[in-house]
């Protein structure tokens, strides 16, 4: 492939044949100069300002030692919860701000020692060493390339062609037994990402919506027009006390169950399946972002927009919560509710659509 | 030592000098074990180019060391469970919340452990100045040519090192189980569901289950804790002893060459200041976590899946990821019974992608000049205008979406609406990376043209003179000899030429696609719009040897 590029569209190799200096000078004006002579420093030169130089280093050092003491001192001291104003940070913790500045002071007194030091007192001479190319030369090369191959010929690697293809397939296969191992890690998925706890809420099983914050019931006159209520399922055959914060699955739960409750004029709904599944205005979506799936939890009630603060998907709660701005895929899902003999807001079967982010199998 | 005159008779003992102190023995009773004498001989004196730049890597390597020592003091007290416990603790405002373990240790931490909250806060700061310094320090070897060859690899190295950190400074900030760091794990569930076919059983393999169960924490923590720092340890070592052996590049000048290398010695100067800048480093790093708090967790209190925190926003080297999925349409496509999510898969995969064409470039660049030459001596980036634009561009388009994936803070900010941001952003990160390109590119031509100047008429003195027939004129002083040198040292490739259409015979000769990219490329690069001739010792000449030269 790189026939075509010869050597000589190369540039000069830098500082190649140059001579050192003068010599070249008078016929190459770019000519390489040589390392220019080492300029004495004041400490190099007056003994006082060595000596000023030592005492600041030593000062930086036992500035050092002071910080640690005091370090360990604020450790004993020092109460942990208490809260001292220091302008301009406000309001902290104390004991953090003491621990902090006496272990920055301590470690930054060591750098600061050492590299003054380092600048001040150590020889500052530029020296140069040579490199040497990191190729090897031909005869070794050529030396290494004969080892190896009388140390695979010796195996009778290349001549047995049995042993070298069995040996291939074995290596390729046994990583599979790690692969394999890692299947317990999890259940296999099936179908549990297109359900959610509401789909055991039937006509004669009906489950009830329960306010978030009030662990209550709610009828559809609580809702106001225009506001936004966050609600979780109520009582069934297989949670007899509803959903609680104290149940060992109700992360997993409230992750695909959280509903979020808005009321709006029947007249102002666009869509007319949604207004079906909703009860007098009051719909039922899915809490959880169809994008990425964080919760929702903005509502703009003049334009019934509802905004994810993640990524900011806009849906438009009164248009079936269609997507009108941002990352999101598809609409929010919609739970069918009604009210029961009582008044109460009920489930009668899961969301319409799969809940959450979008995935491979899914099928709506 | 050598001359010990009892060599020849059949001494019990080793046949070397006595010691002349204790120090010297203990030197002789490792060398006879470890062989240090002879590690030592080439090494102690071994000579360290200086150049303010170096200290990036530098700020690196103590910043792994700070987040190591900072998080194994850490995993003394944190524990990576999800087991639900009530919270009574010393923060009142959380107390009787149900919360995981693993968040009620990390307050347990921050309030109860004794300068526990300095601890947490000394690693979460070093991971932030670790990545950083990590994106600056690849940055100066990238507009400074630093990864030609031999050190390429030790190019690829780094940069594993800089996606492992990103990866896991993510996996750490997911730990504490608060609600912003659940925030960030649900959208790696989403991530991952949206992959074709395999997503979900990914997800459930993942969280055990479905999302979050009570796997993620415990199993995070090893990730985080061991296998990532694991990794990540060893290619450290492979980087430095990659450094060690190739020796440390060095800029132009006088006295050096490709092949020596000018700077102080190992001991005691390198060694004084490269271990005093550790203690600078960790110094300045725990000083800042006694003043500015990050990430503080209590104030979010714990997960829960249905609510979130307003300012939901990963670490800022994340940023450009969180751009990407913010700003991409959310095209959906469904057929067949199943759903393909292009909306979050595309910038999953633009996330890589945009990287790993950062960790090939050298090989690219090496192809189309063809140079198969060790490089020690750095580019300045105005003599390499496409390398430093292409640089540039890259930046100016991670710039872009880091503001697309804090395009709430703006809007907030700068009272400006948040859809016009974001439509900024779609049509930013097509046109911004262009125009960068192009000014960066007229901008070191421009700058290359200014030092041909320099060389060829000198530099402008501030001195005007009033010549006898009544002209004024500034006075130009010749550089001296050393800079002239150092002005005009850098390498100039021509571009490759393609093969004559018809060879020697007259037969047409067939150019691969490959072939004809390639002097694309390569015009592109080294062509007349690509670079400034450099002066000649000629043309230097003739306009010195003239009459007054202005
Ligand atoms: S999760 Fe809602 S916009 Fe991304």
């Amino acid at each position: 492939m790189s026939q075509d590029m010869s050597d000589d569209k190369l540039p000069q190799a830098h500082g190649a044949g140059e001579g050192h200096g003068e010599v070249a000078a008078a016929d190459n004006p770019f000519a390489d100069p040589g390392l220019p002579p080492h300029e004495p420093r004041r400490t190099d030169i007056d003994e006082r300002a060595a000596k000023r130089a030592e005492r600041q280093v030593s000062l930086l050092f036992i500035v050092s030692m002071l910080a640690t003491v005091g370090f360990i001192a604020s450790y004993v001291a020092i109460d942990p919860a208490k809260i001292v104003y220091i302008f301009p940070l406000g309001h902290i913790s104390a004991l953090n701000f003491a621990l902090g500045m006496t272990l920055g002071v301590a470690l930054f007194c060591i750098g600061a020692g050492a590299v003054h030091w380092a600048r001040t007192l150590m020889s500052d001479v530029e020296l140069p060493a040579e490199r040497h190319p990191i190729e090897a030369d031909d005869e070794v090369r050529a030396d290494v390339i004969q080892q190896f191959k009388t140390g695979a010929g010796e195996s009778g690697f290349g001549r047995r062609k049995m042993i070298r293809n069995t040996l291939i397939g074995s290596m390729a296969l046994v990583p599979l037994s790690g692969v394999v191992l890692l299947r317990d890690l999890g259940p296999l998925p099936g179908t549990s990402l297109d359900t959610t706890a509401w789909k055991e809420a039937t006509p004669t099983t009906p489950i009830r919506l329960i306010n978030v914050n009030t662990n209550l019931p709610m009828k559809a006159e609580d809702i106001a027009v225009g506001s936004l209520t966050f609600a979780k399922p109520g009582p069934s055959a297989l949670r007899p006390d509803g959903l609680q914060e104290s149940d060992e699955d109700f992360q997993q739960v409230i992750a695909k169950s959280a509903l979020m409750l808005i009321r709006i004029q029947p007249s102002d709904i666009k869509d007319a399946k949604s207004a079906a599944l909703g009860f007098e205005g009051v719909l039922a979506y899915s809490k959880i972002c169809t994008h990425v799936g964080c919760p929702i939890s903005l509502y703009e009630q003049q334009t019934h927009h509802a905004l994810c603060p993640c990524h900011q998907s806009t849906f438009d709660l009164s248009d079936g919560a269609r997507v009108i701005f941002g990352p999101a895929g598809h609409p929010l899902p919609q739970l069918k509710i009604t009210t029961d003999a009582s008044g109460y807001l009920i489930a009668t079967q899961d969301f319409d659509l799969p809940v959450g982010p979008s995935f491979w199998e899914r099928n709506a | 030592m050598s001359s010990s005159a009892s060599a020849k008779t059949a001494a019990p003992a080793s046949t070397r000098a006595k010691p002349a102190n204790k120090a010297e023995a203990a030197a002789d009773y490792l060398d006879g074990r470890l062989g240090i004498y002879s590690l030592a001989k080439s090494n102690l004196r071994k000579i360290f180019p200086d150049h303010w730049s170096f200290m990036l890597g530098e700020i690196c390597l103590y910043t792994f060391i700070i987040i190591i020592l900072t998080g194994v003091y850490l995993t003394l007290f944190f524990k990576p469970s999800m087991g639900e416990v009530v919270y009574n603790g010393s923060y009142a405002p959380l107390n009787g919340i149900r919360m995981s373990e693993a968040y009620a240790s990390t307050l347990n931490i921050s309030f109860e452990v004794r300068g526990g909250l300095l601890i947490r806060q000394i690693h979460h700061w070093a991971a932030i100045v670790f990545v950083a310094a990590m994106f600056v320090h690849m940055m100066r070897v990238f507009f400074t040519g630093a990864f030609r060859k031999p050190r390429e690899i030790n190019w690829i190295f780094g940069f594993l090192l800089l996606f492992l950190g990103f990866f896991d400074g993510f996996l750490g900030y997911s730990l504490p189980d608060d609600l912003l760091s659940g925030t960030g794990i649900r959208f790696m569930e989403g991530a991952i569901l949206a992959v074709p076919l395999v997503g979900t059983y990914i997800s459930f393999f993942l969280f055990g289950g479905e999302f979050p169960g009570t796997d993620i924490v415990p199993r995070f923590f090893t990730i985080h804790v061991l296998l990532i720092p694991g990794v990540m340890l060893g290619l450290l070592v492979a980087h430095l002893i990659l450094v060690f052996y190739h020796k440390h590049t060095q800029w132009a000048g006088p006295g050096r060459t490709e092949k020596n290398v000018v700077g102080m010695p190992l001991m005691p100067v390198y060694m004084a200041k490269a271990g005093g800048f550790f203690f600078l480093v960790f110094g300045i790093i725990a000083a800042m976590s006694a003043i500015a708090s990050v990430n503080p967790v209590w104030a979010y209190g714990p997960y829960r899946p249905d609510q979130v925190s307003t300012d939901a926003q990963p670490d800022w080297y994340m940023g450009f990821a969180e751009g990407l999925i913010r700003v991409m349409p959310g095209w959906e496509i469904r057929a067949w019974g199943h759903t393909l999510n292009l909306g979050v898969f595309i910038p999953l995969m633009l996330f890589p992608l945009v990287l790993v064409l950062i960790a090939v470039y050298p090989f690219i660049e090496s192809w189309i000049t063809g140079d198969k030459r060790e490089h020690h001596i750095l580019d300045r980036p105005r003599n390499a205008p496409v390398r430093t634009a292409l640089g540039a561009a890259w930046i100016s388009l991670y710039l872009v979406l880091l503001s697309g994936g804090g395009n709430d803070l703006i809007a907030t900010h700068f009272h400006l609406s948040l859809n016009d941001i974001t439509y900024f952003v779609r049509a930013g990160s097509f046109i911004v990376p262009v125009i960068t390109y192009f000014v960066t590119k007229r901008w070191c031509l421009g700058l290359q043209r200014r030092d041909k100047e320099k060389v060829l008429h000198g530099r402008e003195t501030g001195v005007i003179k009033r010549l006898p027939h009544g002209e004024f004129i500034e006075v130009h002083a010749q550089l001296p000899q050393d800079k002239l040198h150092t002005l005009t040292s850098h390498e100039q490739y021509e571009p490759v030429e393609l093969p004559a259409e018809v060879d020697e015979n007259g037969v047409a000769r067939k150019v691969g696609l490959l072939t004809k990219t390639r002097a694309k490329l390569s015009e592109g690069y080294f062509g007349e719009h690509g670079q400034i001739t450099k002066p000649t010792a000629e043309e230097h000449h003739e306009i010195t040897s003239g009459h007054g030269h202005h």
